[in-house]
């Protein structure tokens, strides 16, 4: 806590933080609200903020419905695989990006980044058809490929500014002391990284597990959860869509929650 | 756990190579329909269970079923079996994904299929390429709130266009309310209106009749009552929900979009037919059918499925389940579900009005169906909620549908009057 | 050190024999398919796209929504992230708190909002609770564009504002707690620290949160159709509705182009304009 804050202005600042904290949970609150409330509590007018009823049965006959749990394991599958892959391929090219100019570094970045900028609906078919031919269709790992496209810019650039922020003389230092630019890496730049790498690493798994359209069109019995759901909820009653709604949410703060160990030791390190 | 979530991923890594499940023996049946959770349940637990071959029912929306049949195709690799569909969804896979199914259709010859309903099948490629599944139709329900407005001497069962407004009308200046609603979300099904009930009811045709002066005053007659519709309706895609919301009183859709609203309260509400224009009471008929895709894996069990599927005792199961009705010769039990019977009477006085007209689902559009109903949303999209002049629009959309008719060459269908060559628009 | 002028390259090459398989393959194929008319080449399908009824509407609307959603979402994540710098106990919490959107699917996303925006929904109760509104009340409609419009874009900086926040976090870590210490001996304003110290040090940052986050609302479509569906086209939307819908492959290959088009050129404006000299980093 800054002590040079007056009372007045810690007031202030708790209120903006409490309002910014409102702002994100309100809203997952009322789909949680829609969830657990039924058909009933969807219709309701005037609304309240707090449940009529609750009742666990919408939630409960979501989850048994048949392939949820398969649906689950695939995405968890796609996403591993494209944390490993997109910070395999991503982090050596940030590197080559904050540490040397080189002919062709923007063309290389403007490349990386049309993979966002292309709407995926549009590459949907000619990738399908490609991962039939090779055998990588209705799999996971299909669909993991698919995801380390859509998850790479974000691995390059976000260990390219992590690199970047990394002093160059620290390496150097290094060298001197008579380490191989290797050595130097893993001894010196990779323990600065590794939090940033780990928020990569993060990125890589939520763009994975929220993807939709890709998996959808690349599977038809191994579908990822939110495949499962997209092609279970886009036309079932409000009620069924908040629950499946939840319960994409719910493992989505779960995965943040386990991760915060991550994301805080990113802020950590600038205590020292 | 969470350990253990992971060890299991990396064991699924590992069989990564070997992704062929046991049970590819079971037919893959991937249907656009029956897909809320709810109804795909039902179908599998009381439908498919017992059925004598094994089967995974998976459902695709619409729009990537043509993507993944054709990427199967393409690539020569097949991974479904069985195909469940709308007509028009199977029409695009007429050319490279389905196969002839004229040995299937001669083994169920005894099943009293009508024999238009079977011609629907073929896709214009002169073999059956889909055996019809089940039918529904587009109907109109009321809250009973509603009923009281009705105007005086207006016979909910013999609605006229003019009354549906003038009804519309009463409820807003009583309520303040506008509480007529329509399906024209970005998945609703509002260019089916346009096609199988605004057109015929008001013009007698569909794609001859596009720009002509009767044309001018079906739109001119809808963007009158549209004053009285629900704004949301643009975003509504089944109006069993702002029903059940009570955001809506009087709704026209697919009588499977109302029926969740109907199995809910069935005391609530009423059901009866669309409308009638000038030219009679247009309606149109839906029709979803089973295809077998080109190169089955299972194409035998798949066969055997078909044959199940299509037992009268099956497709009454799944009218009381589902409230699709069968397409098999079959005498509706009297011991119906509440809702499916209100679903039913209303589909029952439809094809029984004297002035019903009936509307063929576009035939010979192949992937243009998208581009011919384009022609009618945007129309809509125009006339009704832009204002622009009727007149000048329908003469620059009909370009629009000319030009979709010559690409097909599409000869005219039901009620549109035969046509030598593609399907002119006068 | 020697400098091996192959060293970039070989780290490069991985992920661009990556691309050149799974993305750039399937883009050329696509762009071909754009380009096919009846009979060769052509761009008839460029002039169906060019001359359709919601064209200029979905053109406008991304670029509305991304010029008002970025620049609100940036500014945003700053705030959170200089407040987090501040808070002492409890920080762990309110960082957490405020990421959980990041990993929030679009597709909930629209749910959620969907939820408080529709006619029943929590915003007109809560309205109605102060005696504002008679009863529910649509906003979701074309007769409400400017509410519409503001639901879509809230609904996007809630959902989207946390990964430019973990980004700038990120970034915040590396600059070294002296600097603003030496910058506070010397008196300077809590202000003048962040303009003249933690801005300029967190330029790489934002330069890659400005470049990501852009891409992204160009390619705005999910959340854009939960709340309005038709009623508010955008460029991605539009090209799903060709290629799905209309089954016209070639029109929606021709707008998937165009959106990669200005994607590319607001890539590009970014990378010229916030360019960070190497020499200039530590």
């Amino acid at each position: 806590m800054n002590p040079a804050m007056t009372p007045v202005r810690r007031l202030l600042f708790w209120t903006l933080v409490a309002v910014l904290l409102l702002w994100v949970l309100l809203p997952i609150w009322l789909v949680a609200m829609g969830a657990f409330g039924g058909r009933a509590a969807v219709f309701q007018w005037p609304k309240s903020l707090l449940p009529a009823s609750l009742s666990f049965d919408h939630m409960a006959a979501f989850l048994a419905v048949e392939g949820v749990a398969n649906a689950f394991l695939n995405s968890v599958i796609a996403a591993a695989v494209t944390v490993v892959l997109s910070v395999a391929l991503g982090a050596p090219a940030g590197y080559a990006l904050a540490r040397y100019a080189f002919r062709g570094a923007d063309a290389f970045k403007l490349l990386v980044l049309l993979t966002r900028a292309f709407p995926l609906a549009i590459l949907a078919l000619p990738l399908a058809v490609g991962f039939i031919r090779i055998g990588l269709y209705d799999s996971p790992f299909g669909v993991a490929l698919m995801h380390t496209v859509l998850a790479l810019p974000f691995a390059v650039l976000v260990t390219q500014s992590l690199f970047m922020g990394i002093p160059r003389e620290l390496e150097e230092a290094a060298w001197v002391f008579g380490c191989s630019p290797v050595q130097a890496f893993f001894r010196v730049v990779m323990p600065l990284a590794l939090p940033g790498l780990a928020a990569t690493a993060i990125f890589a798994f939520v763009i994975s597990w929220n993807e939709v359209f890709a998996a959808s069109v690349l599977t038809v019995r191994e579908r990822t959860l939110t495949a499962y759901l997209l092609a279970v909820l886009s036309e079932s009653p409000l009620h069924t869509r908040f629950a499946g709604g939840l319960l994409l949410i719910l493992p989505s703060v779960l995965f943040v929650f386990a991760v915060r160990k991550w994301l805080f030791t990113v802020w950590g390190i600038s205590g020292r | 756990m969470k350990r253990r979530s992971l060890l299991a991923a990396g064991a699924g890594l590992l069989a990564a190579p070997g992704f062929a499940r046991a049970q590819s023996g079971d037919v893959v049946f991937l249907s656009t329909q029956l897909r809320p959770v709810e109804e795909a349940t039902r179908l599998r637990n009381a439908i498919l269970r017992p059925a004598p071959v094994q089967s995974t029912f998976v459902t695709e929306e619409p729009q990537n079923l043509t993507v993944r049949m054709r990427a199967e195709a393409q690539a020569g690799r097949r991974t479904v079996s069985l195909v469940g569909a709308l007509h028009g969804e199977l029409q695009p896979l007429a050319a490279d994904s389905l196969d002839a199914l004229d040995d299937v259709a001669a083994q169920l010859a005894d099943r009293g299929i009508p024999q238009n309903l079977l011609e629907l099948g073929k896709l214009g490629t002169g073999q059956q390429r889909y055996i019809p599944w089940m039918q529904a139709t587009y109907i109109m329900a009321a809250h009973r709130r509603a009923l009281e407005f009705l105007p005086a001497g207006a016979d909910i069962n013999a609605l006229s266009y003019d009354q549906l407004r003038a009804w519309a009308a009463a409820i807003q200046q009583r309520t303040n309310q506008r509480r007529l609603g329509f399906p024209a979300g970005p998945r609703g099904l509002m260019a089916r209106f346009f096609q199988g009930y605004l057109y015929p009811s008001y013009t007698g045709g569909v794609v001859r009749t596009f720009r002509s002066a009767e044309a001018e005053q079906g739109w001119a007659a809808l963007k009158a009552t549209w004053a009285h519709v629900a704004p949301a309706s643009t975003t509504y895609n089944f109006m069993q929900e702002p029903l059940m919301a009570g955001e809506v009183w009087i709704a026209f859709d697919h009588v499977a979009r109302l029926m969740d609203a109907l199995r809910a309260a069935p005391g609530d509400y009423v059901t009866f037919p669309a409308p009638a224009g000038p030219m009679g009471r247009g309606y149109m008929p839906v029709i979803a059918g089973l295809g077998i895709a080109r190169g089955a894996p299972n194409r035998a069990g798949a066969a055997q499925l078909i044959e199940y599927l299509s037992r009268p005792a099956t497709q009454l199961r799944l009218a009381a389940e589902t409230g699709f009705f069968p397409v098999v010769r079959a005498e509706l039990p009297a011991d119906l579900p509440p809702a499916v019977r209100l679903a039913a009477s209303a589909i029952g006085a439809t094809q029984s009005a004297r002035d019903a007209k009936v509307s063929l689902l576009p035939v010979g559009l192949g992937d243009k169906g998208g581009e011919f109903n384009k022609v009618y949303m945007d129309s809509f999209q125009r006339i009704v909620l832009r204002n622009e002049n009727i007149r000048t629009v329908l003469d620059a959309e009909a370009a629009n549908l000319r030009a979709v008719m010559n690409a097909t060459a599409a000869p005219c269908w039901s009620p549109d009057a035969a046509s030598d060559g593609a399907c002119p628009v006068a | 050190m020697a400098p091996k002028p192959w060293v970039p390259y070989l780290l490069i090459a991985p992920a661009v024999l990556f691309l050149g398989a799974l993305f750039l393959l399937p883009l050329v194929q696509t762009l071909v398919l754009s380009l096919q008319g009846e009979g060769g080449l052509s761009f008839a399908n460029y002039a169906r796209m060019l001359g359709d009824l919601n064209f200029a509407d979905a053109l406008r609307n991304t670029f509305l929504l991304t010029l008002v959603v970025v620049p609100v979402q940036i500014a945003l994540a700053l705030l959170m992230a200089t407040m987090i710098a501040r808070i002492g106990a409890g920080r762990d919490l309110v960082l957490w708190v405020w990421v959980i959107p990041l990993a929030i699917s679009d597709l909930a996303a629209g749910l959620a909002w969907l939820a408080i925006l529709q006619s029943t929904g929590y915003l007109n109760s809560v309205l109605f609770a102060l005696g504002l509104l008679d009863g529910p009340t649509p906003w979701l409609t074309q007769e409400t564009p400017v509410v519409l419009f503001i639901g879509i874009a809230l609904a996007e900086i809630w959902r989207a504002t946390a990964i430019v926040l973990v980004i700038l976090v990120a970034g915040m870590q590396l600059i070294p707690k002296e600097f603003g210490e030496a910058a506070e001996v010397f008196g300077a304003s809590p202000w003048q620290r962040f303009r003249r110290v933690t801005l300029p040090l967190l330029k790489p940052s934002i330069q890659s949160a400005l470049i990501l986050r852009t891409v992204l609302a160009f390619e705005v479509f999910a959340v854009v159709y939960a709340l309005g569906g038709r009623n508010f086209p955008v460029l991605v939307g539009e090209a799903y509705v060709w290629q799905g819908e209309n089954q016209n492959t070639g029109v929606a290959a021709a707008y998937a182009a165009l959106i990669m088009l200005i994607s590319m050129l607001a890539t590009f404006v970014y990378l010229r304009v916030l360019r960070t000299p190497r020499e200039q980093m530590a």
